[in-house]
């Protein structure tokens, strides 16, 4: 048991050096500009002045090192500064977005993974079908697809043609239930086939591998029916690679919004960080960056542990 | 000959997809020979219908969509295929370097690699361009940097098997030297899985670039590119047409070809049957 502890450790410290590193990092990205960024935002014609105001405004006449502590100290206790684009403060700005990608991405999460799972076994138990052959060909389909082309397929499809959903997810902050639900419909749909043809393959794969074992092949030949040998005997030891994929797509999913809420004119953090990279408003882009990035950290982590946690060498370690 | 008769063995997925990758690089080698109008130029009203003088109509500033389709092939495949070079010379020959010599240099490499691919390629990338601007030039250099950590793991990986082997134990008792190592003992060795990989990058590449185009944050305009040939013309799906999403289909079409490619030789150099 000490073993496991130690490794759950060193994933977790692991983790927040990532997390650390990450911050620095992004940070830093504001002074790799070759010269002076102030000069370089505002251009040319600017006066002397104004760069020097822009400068203080930034922070950028106090030692990076005392501007770095700064900083993360803000950021602990919830300041994430101001926006330059329309002087807000960044928490302001990013308050109900967050709120509406986490949504999306949790609904998204919440229809694909159970789908993934079971249409990866039934292909796994299938295999060679034409039932695992359509399967097969559709995800490697769906994988190669940009995901503003299924977005504007299903669009075209059903608000185009069928009328059954809106095309623009927009949301009023006092939006009913109802209203969100039917509007994140299409958006939900996008993700949710763009990570279920990766979950599913990757499924199929570990169970097939595990299929091809001795014990496997013993139970085969005691003669137990194939779902028995698929749920009681090879699903128990494919839950590890299962538990990683699933983490590793969710935190796919956290990223894949970006594109998503574009299409869909969703109200996320997505757009605000596209919308502020245009604008070079560099705070928040900081802000935006800094919030994926940990959650997909977190995520990564997460999986790592526990795919460590349900690993059954692992947890009964020998002697 | 034997190259054509494995060509004529392949399965038919294969095979489309070698078609459909030869029928792109044409269109991309010969496209001021097939378009009708100029790259830029404008020809008529915006979002004329398709007739036979504007083939696939026009698009929001008025230039010929079918124009731009065969240039956006020469643009958006001309730079997703040097960023892919550019990510394999760079990843490629930093994980080969970091096999063949171990210890210190391998460890250095593989934190900075294991830093860098913590953070999201997306977000990275954003956070860069916003703040070096969205040029080309940038554009190229920061995804080839970012995916050459994906390159940097893979050919570690592959290259630490071979330089175990006894003969390239027996070429450093020679007292060769790295060049050496790396480009007769190493890279002939670890070809297979790289060119493999090759493709994959290639697509995955081609399909950052179309988003980030996509996201208004890619290739700029008056330049003809897939990814925001979609953007700007996406009003016109609200009105059933379907013109905007020939961009996107040209795009799906060559990834899924070079997916089914790589599947291919991948199942080929395994050589297993799947069970």
């Amino acid at each position: 048991m000490n073993s496991i502890f130690k490794l759950l450790l060193q994933r977790l410290a692991l983790g927040l050096l990532s997390l650390f590193a990450v911050s620095v990092i992004i940070f830093l990205a504001v002074g790799m500009l070759p010269g002076d960024i102030a000069q370089a935002m505002l251009g040319q014609s600017a006066t002397a002045e104004t760069v020097a105001a822009f400068r203080a405004q930034l922070g950028l006449d106090v030692p990076p090192l005392t501007r770095f502590v700064q900083w993360i100290w803000q950021l602990l206790q919830g300041d994430l500064g101001v926006s330059l684009a329309n002087q807000r403060p960044i928490a302001e700005l990013i308050g109900t977005r967050l709120g509406n990608t986490l949504s999306l991405a949790a609904l998204a999460a919440l229809v694909s993974v159970p789908l993934a799972l079971v249409l990866g076994m039934l292909a796994a138990l299938y295999r060679n079908s034409w039932f695992d052959r359509l399967l097969n060909t559709s995800a490697l389909s769906a994988v190669s697809f940009p995901e503003f082309f299924v977005a504007y397929l299903l669009i075209l499809l059903f608000s185009v043609k069928l009328g059954w959903f809106p095309s623009i997810s927009n949301l009023a902050p006092d939006a009913s239930f109802g209203t969100v639900l039917e509007r994140s419909v299409l958006p939900v749909a996008t993700l949710s086939l763009v990570v279920i043809a990766q979950m599913m393959r990757m499924t199929r794969a570990s169970l097939i591998n595990l299929l091809a074992s001795p014990y496997i092949e013993m139970a085969r030949l005691k003669g137990i029916s194939q779902s028995r040998i698929i749920f009681r005997h090879a699903l128990p030891n494919a839950l590890a690679p299962i538990v990683n994929v699933v983490a590793l797509n969710l935190a796919y999913l956290v990223v894949g919004v970006v594109v998503v809420e574009v299409v869909f004119v969703y109200p996320g953090l997505g757009q605000l960080l596209v919308d502020s990279v245009a604008k070079r408003d560099i705070p928040v882009v900081q802000a935006c960056s800094l919030i994926f990035a940990a959650t997909y950290i977190l995520l990564n982590t997460t999986a790592d542990v526990l795919s460590i946690a349900s690993n059954p060498r692992l947890m009964h370690p020998k002697g | 000959m034997s190259l054509l008769k494995e060509l004529a063995r392949a399965p038919l997925s294969a095979k489309f997809g070698i078609l459909v990758i030869v029928v792109y690089i044409l269109v991309a080698l010969f496209a001021p020979a097939l378009a009708p109008y100029g790259e830029t130029e404008v020809v008529g009203e915006g979002f004329a219908p398709w007739s036979g003088q504007f083939l696939l109509g026009t698009d929001n500033l008025g230039r010929d969509m079918f124009s731009r389709l065969v240039y956006g092939a020469r643009n958006t495949l001309g730079i997703a295929f040097l960023t892919t070079v550019l990510a394999f010379l760079l990843g490629g020959f930093c994980g080969l370097i970091a096999a063949i010599k171990g210890g210190g240099v391998d460890q250095g490499l593989s934190r900075v690699v294991d830093i860098l691919m913590a953070i999201p390629q997306l977000i990275f990338a954003l956070l860069i361009l916003s703040v070096v601007g969205t040029t080309a030039t940038s554009l190229v250099l920061v995804i080839a940097l970012l995916d050459a950590t994906r390159v940097f793991r893979l050919s570690r990986a592959v290259a630490m098997n071979v330089v175990v082997q006894d003969f390239v134990e027996a070429a450093r008792l020679r007292g060769e030297g790295l060049w050496w190592l790396v480009t007769r003992e190493v890279l002939p060795n670890a070809a297979a899985p790289l060119i493999a990989e090759f493709g994959l990058r290639f697509c995955f590449v081609f399909l950052f670039i179309s988003a980030l185009s996509f996201l208004g944050l890619g290739i700029q305009p008056p330049t003809a590119d897939w990814g925001g040939m979609v953007r700007d013309n996406a009003v016109l799906i609200t009105f059933g047409d379907i013109s905007p999403l020939l961009p996107a289909l040209a795009v799906a079409l060559i990834t899924v070809s070079v997916n089914f490619v790589v599947d291919w030789m991948l199942h080929k150099s395994s050589g297993l049957k799947e069970c």
